[in-house]
């Protein structure tokens, strides 16, 4: 009989089971149909029209770009300089982001013996400084300092210290602690335990983190040139408002920041397998 | 053990040394490497001109308007007519029999009483403010600019004494302009003004518990609609504040980011077996899958929301394929390398039973990397809501599209502060809603 029984629990269980993944699946369905039909609704274009539209602005920046012929490579070089402006965007707030974010992850992982009282205070603080879009800061320095890569570049760096600043703690959390008690037991300071014993540990997985942020913050600082912080988004801006007649201009910009990202993937992507062994991204 | 170290190669001295000269030279390198970058990078961004030139009395005027508003008392000489209004908007000017009591109007000249003795007295064209420890102040308008009476002695920095116009503000919240067309007073006070209701509805003014017993009552104020849809619709269509704009807004930016990552993930799944090593054993199909999620990937967010707003015009629809196309490329490359790392053994067991391929997929290897395909799905849902908000400004539409157009116009910070404040909540919500599904659905929490 206990056989029996269990059979029936088993078989309410999985008739359960079912129930919830239909219900799950249905759910997604449902917000995918309805979001879809709403939203294009809600579009000024709708989606049909569009789709025949899809390759008619390709096909005309493509076109001009082949009309300029080989003074196209030309084009590409001239923009070099704004494209470095967003590198330096990118790099300068990976640094200073992931500076700071070292400073909040040892303040907030009790395994590498943070100050108790602190550690909530600081995850609070980086909850804040990861969910503030960074559009807003943008917009917000882009009005008091004026147009300039610095508001981009503190934007930035502010959501990178608590994007980073979690990811860093996560990795301390998982650290061995012996070296630490070593250390303590030779009277280190708290300062001196965590630069023999965790950042040696560390080390590897920081920096595989902050060469991943880079490839983010490259993307990121690319867009918040089009608000007005400079770089090759600035550029991308001017030369989509006026039109046609500059396809050949945003053919060129679309090629450089294309080949600018897959480069810093590759490159980032080889360094971090070196790393941490394997290269895959988390 | 100690037997073993006997086989190892010994070091000779030179490489040790090598070795440690060379980390020497990196920890030694590597900050004056940064620091070098820094300064450099100081110069090109133009950090110096840019100290010069940045204006922070915007930030404390930005501050100061997002959490207060300001009255305008302003008496037009030209028609010789004298209003009250709130922020000097046309649809928020207080009623003649209605003035706040710190103005006293008669006809068309005026008291206002600025508290702490601060006095402005307007009489015909001319304007005198008694400011308490330096002196009355007289301004009088003339047909070609102003002329202005100051105390003896030197001149404050608050006052801004021009022949075409005299502006003057002793204190943070309150200040004087006079020009030969008219003079204004603007008086501050805190918070936001006509948040729920504006001047307009019948409902302004009244305390949340009166709203709550009339949205429960039988008597209809407006006999077309009940109380509660009545409420909603004034609040709702709050001209000062846009509550509904606001909402909408909010609600397509949430559209854009939802659908955008549902539509990549279920796309991104099953072009994922055909990255994968153990799925797809023809190298050229495999090859061909990985360069189109780089394709996808490397065409960036921002290139293809450009290009989709050429297509498809402004709306939640834009924004939610931009994300869809480079979250496919993301999404697929991170279930190409989940599908590779699975354990072949439960695809075994499952195929010695006699199942198909579609069984053997489904028991076998959607078991293994749903922990993977959920935490990544709802990871990049959260990251998305955020990228939204960015998209909606390049124009796509949404909260992003508004708080650009809201921060441009620069004439009410609180509003702006308002779309700021709901946009950093629904992003929190996000994050915290993902994560608690996360632990759900995973831990089984």
């Amino acid at each position: 009989m206990a056989v029996a029984a269990l059979e029936q629990e088993i078989l309410t269980l999985r008739k359960r089971r079912q129930l919830y993944s239909l219900i799950g699946l249905l759910l997604v369905v449902a917000v995918l149909v309805s979001g879809f039909s709403k939203s294009n609704e809600m579009n000024s274009g709708g989606f049909l029209q569009g789709l025949s539209k899809f390759f008619d602005y390709p096909g005309e920046i493509v076109a001009e770009a082949w009309q300029a012929g080989p003074a196209f490579f030309g084009l590409i070089l001239t923009f070099a300089p704004a494209m470095l402006e967003t590198l330096n965007i990118a790099a300068v707030a990976t640094l200073l982001g992931g500076a700071m974010a070292v400073v909040l992850a040892m303040a907030s992982t009790r395994n590498v013996d943070s100050w108790g009282p602190l550690i909530p205070v600081v995850r609070r603080i980086m909850d804040i400084t990861r969910a503030f879009p960074e559009l807003i800061i943008a917009l917000f320095l882009i009005f008091v300092l004026g147009s300039s890569p610095v508001p981009a570049m503190i934007a930035v760096a502010i959501h990178t210290a608590g994007a980073l600043g979690k990811l860093f703690s996560e990795v301390n959390e998982n650290i061995d602690r012996k070296p630490i008690e070593g250390l303590s037991a030779c009277g280190a300071s708290w300062l001196q335990r965590i630069r023999y014993a965790v950042m040696p540990q560390v080390a590897p997985n920081y920096l595989s983190y902050f060469l991943l942020r880079l490839e983010i913050n490259v993307r990121a600082s690319a867009i918040l040139g089009f608000v007005g912080a400079g770089g090759i988004g600035q550029e991308l801006r001017r030369t989509i408002g006026w039109g046609q007649g500059a396809g050949d201009e945003t053919a060129a910009i679309f090629v450089l920041l294309f080949c600018t990202i897959m480069m810093i993937d590759q490159v980032s992507s080889y360094l971090r397998g070196k790393l941490v062994g394997s290269g895959r991204a988390h | 053990m100690a037997v073993d170290t006997l086989n190892e190669p010994v070091f000779d001295r030179e490489a040790v040394f090598r070795n440690v000269r060379r980390r020497a030279w990196i920890t030694i390198g590597a900050p004056l490497a940064i620091i070098l970058y820094l300064t450099y990078t100081w110069f090109a961004f133009g950090v110096p001109e840019l100290l010069a030139k940045a204006q922070p009395e915007r930030a404390v005027i930005l501050a100061t308007d997002s959490v207060a508003y300001k009255v305008h008392v302003t008496k037009l000489l030209r028609r010789d007519i004298m209003e009250v209004a709130i922020e000097g908007e046309r649809r928020a000017t207080y009623a003649q029999e209605d003035l706040p009591d710190w103005v006293q109007v008669d006809g068309t000249d005026a008291t206002v009483d600025l508290g702490d003795g601060y006095e402005v007295t307007i009489t015909g064209k001319v304007m005198e403010f008694f400011v308490p420890g330096y002196g009355n102040i007289k301004v009088s308008a003339t047909n070609s600019g102003v002329t202005t009476e100051l105390p003896p002695g030197p001149v404050p920095e608050w006052l801004k004494d021009d022949p075409r116009k005299f502006n003057a503000r002793p204190t943070l919240d309150r200040r004087v302009q006079v020009t030969k067309t008219k003079i204004e007073v603007h008086n501050y006070f805190g918070g936001w003004e006509n948040f729920w209701f504006s001047f307009q509805s019948e409902l302004h003014g009244i305390s949340f518990s009166q709203l709550w017993a009339l949205a429960l009552s039988n008597e209809r104020i407006d006999p077309s609609q009940s109380n509660m849809s009545l409420i909603m619709h004034d609040f709702l269509g709050n001209p000062d504040w846009q509550h509904g704009e606001v909402f909408t807004a909010l609600f397509e930016t949430i559209m854009m980011a939802v659908l955008g990552t549902l539509i990549a993930a279920l796309v991104g799944l099953p072009l994922a077996f055909l990255a994968a090593r153990n799925f797809t054993p023809s190298l050229i199909l495999r090859f061909g899958m990985r360069r189109v999620f780089d394709f996808l990937r490397g065409i960036d967010m921002l290139i293809w929301s450009l290009i989709f707003i050429r297509a498809f015009g402004l709306g939640p629809l834009t924004g939610a394929l931009a994300i869809a196309f480079t979250d496919t490329g993301t999404l697929g490359k991170l279930f190409s390398e989940a599908l590779e790392n699975i354990d072949n053994k439960q695809v075994e067991g499952v195929r010695a039973t006699g199942a198909s391929q579609i069984q053997r997929y489904r028991f076998g290897v959607i078991p293994q990397i749903l922990p993977v395909f959920v935490s990544q799905v709802l990871y990049y849902l959260e990251s998305n809501t955020r990228s939204a908000t960015v998209i909606g400004a390049l124009g796509a539409g949404g909260i992003g599209l508004m708080l650009v157009e809201t921060m441009k116009t620069s004439r009410d910070w609180e509003n702006t502060s308002y779309i700021i404040i709901l946009t950093i909540v629904v992003v929190i919500m996000m994050d915290q809603a993902s994560g608690w599904l996360r632990r759900k659905l995973i831990e089984g929490k």
